[in-house]
């Protein structure tokens, strides 16, 4: 597997402001990675300094390798920062005819591309008489102009209507389903939640978690339980020592593993200790839970 | 190089405003050529403007390329609103994104202003050309081409005018406020002006510290060409002044401007490499 983007130690100070702070990771090819973190976490500062927008204070980046220099690894690199920007004054055709001008790319994916995102019917109107969907949808389009090795978003969905959202997903499952290698920052967890298989954590410009979705905390996930006999169950559960944590809400019991255990073996057991079950599942803890897991723990 | 200027023309030839900007530009380089057609015709008295000498080679290279200088103010607004536009529009942030490098989004700008000048000159020129030989009293071709340093002079002047319009335009990121500034510069020369005259130096002096400052130093390249009229000198005859100037082009002149070209291409990329967009 070859490595994309390789970020070492890179700090970034506003000031007295430090927005990004001793942050390294590695971007490999193939996977659909999230960056995430609360607003001011230093996201879009870190996209900003690998995109060559924003000038590092220390640390080091390299595209592909290092082989070549940032902004000839950028017309590799298909990206959309925060809000689209482009000629108000010119169409979509014509905007994109300038991206591959500067790219160096033939002008021959244009249709195609327009075609993707849906707006070939509108790819002669001027940019300024589009709604914020259609710009993004365009932002989208030109990211993808050159087939880019990685696409990378920024709040993709900031600002959308529910519409709009769901259009821009779909049209990121399609490109991440033909193998492009994806970095979405957001802060929205369910979007990251859906598409992503790696996850890197922010919180005040470092680093908190690198790594897979799925080894994010070493959890054996937890029992959502309800019964009748709700005393009996809770006793069993505080006696048994694979349960880490008991808790009650609404009659709705949650019970914490501590080691692995499938359902079934825990239907069973608790049907010997004559226990009946009306409602039994077992959950891994959502993207959610876990970053405000993280993110919690990392501020007590 | 052509890629970078092809973008800068998808760029300024898509934007109405602009593009109307440009030809009328170049339109009014050319309605020089009207002046050749004022004429008065009242009774006895007949003026003809082309026929007092002002279209004779080569006084011609020095009178046109002092009048059609003027138009150069058309063609600043286009070249500041081309940079500060990029700020507003936050596509110059689109543009690094997207693979141009820093120096390379400068030099694109700054081949532009070398294409305007080269244009705006070869205009001149064929005009100039085109005009003398109808009305100038001389046409050898020694004659014709001799004191064409006012073309180099007028390019140099251009280029230099140009290169303060697109630096300030990357240093106030606003098109309006940036040409304020320009306006806000020219009063500031000649308050320095009158400054050194009344505190320091005498009249000479002065001019030759004036002469290091960017506008003034372009405005110095060509002197004003009136009063080397034939007409003109022969009534100072009459009343006996005598106008000694020395109209030529100096090459310390082209050098300094050409120098301030320099420092503005250098500073406006040293702005925009130092920046976080």
């Amino acid at each position: 597997m070859s490595t994309i983007l390789t970020v070492s130690n890179l700090t970034k100070k506003f000031g007295y402001l430090t927005a990004v702070k001793n942050l390294s990771f590695t971007i490999e090819k193939g996977n659909v990675y999230g960056i995430l973190g609360p607003n001011g976490s230093g996201k879009s500062t870190t996209l900003g300094i690998v995109l060559n927008v924003v000038n590092r204070t220390s640390g080091e980046f390299s595209w592909f390798g290092g082989e070549t220099s940032t902004h000839e690894a950028l017309k590799k690199v298909g990206a959309i920062i925060e809000r689209p920007n482009f000629y108000p004054y010119m169409t979509a055709i014509q905007n994109l005819k300038l991206v591959c001008k500067i790219k160096e790319v033939p002008e021959n994916k244009i249709e195609e591309k327009l075609e993707l995102v849906g707006l070939l019917d509108r790819k002669n109107s001027k940019f300024r008489t589009y709604s914020l969907g259609m710009k993004q949808r365009l932002a989208i389009a030109s990211a993808l102009l050159n087939d880019p090795e990685i696409l990378i978003l920024d709040e993709p969905t900031n600002g959308l209507d529910p519409q709009g959202i769901h259009q821009i997903r779909e049209i990121i499952k399609k490109v991440a389903s033909k193998g492009t290698t994806i970095l979405l920052a957001s802060h929205l967890l369910d979007e990251v939640e859906k598409v992503c298989t790696h996850v890197v954590i922010l919180r005040k410009g470092q680093k908190l978690y690198s790594g897979r979705v799925d080894d994010m905390m070493a959890s054996y996930g937890f029992f959502e339980l309800k019964s009748s006999n709700t005393d009996m169950l809770l006793t069993f559960l505080e006696n048994n020592p694979s349960f880490s944590k008991v808790t009650q809400e609404n009659g709705l019991i949650t019970a914490f593993l501590s080691e692995e255990m499938n359902s079934e073996v825990l239907n069973r057991s608790l049907m010997d200790k004559g226990i009946v079950l009306s409602h039994l599942v077992k959950r891994k803890e959502s993207l959610e839970e876990q970053f405000l897991a993280l993110t919690n723990n990392a501020s007590n | 190089m052509l890629r970078l200027l092809q973008i800068e023309f998808i760029k300024l030839w898509n934007n109405r405003v602009s593009k109307i900007l440009i030809i009328a530009y170049f339109v009014l380089l050319t309605s020089i050529a009207l002046v050749a057609a004022i004429k008065f015709d009242i009774g006895p008295i007949k003026f003809h403007l082309a026929d007092q000498g002002i279209f004779n080679f080569p006084y011609i290279w020095h009178f046109n390329t002092f009048i059609t200088a003027f138009f150069k103010l058309f063609l600043a607004i286009v070249i500041v609103s081309m940079m500060a536009n990029e700020y507003s529009n936050k596509t110059i942030k689109q543009n690094l994104i997207d693979g141009l490098s820093k120096k390379e989004f400068i030099l694109s700008k700054f081949l532009t202003v070398i294409s305007f000048s080269i244009l705006s000159t070869l205009f001149v020129f064929v005009v100039s050309l085109i005009l003398g030989l109808i009305y100038s009293d001389y046409n050898e071709p020694g004659i014709i081409f001799s004191d064409l340093e006012f073309l180099l002079a007028f390019f140099v002047k251009l280029m230099g005018f140009f290169s303060f319009c697109l630096f300030l335009g990357i240093l106030v990121k606003r098109s309006a406020f940036a040409l304020g500034f320009l306006i806000l510069w020219q009063v500031f020369e000649g308050f320095v002006r009158g400054m050194i005259r009344w505190k320091f130096f005498d009249g000479d002096t002065t001019d030759i510290v004036m002469g290091f400052f960017p506008l003034n130093a372009m405005w110095k390249l060509i002197d004003e060409p009136f009063s080397r009229l034939g007409a003109v000198q022969s009534v100072a005859d009459q009343i006996g002044e005598k106008f000694e100037l020395d109209y030529g082009v100096q090459w310390y002149e082209i050098l300094i401007v050409l120098g301030w070209t320099a420092i503005f291409i250098y500073g406006s990329y040293a702005l925009l490499k130092k920046r976080d967009l």
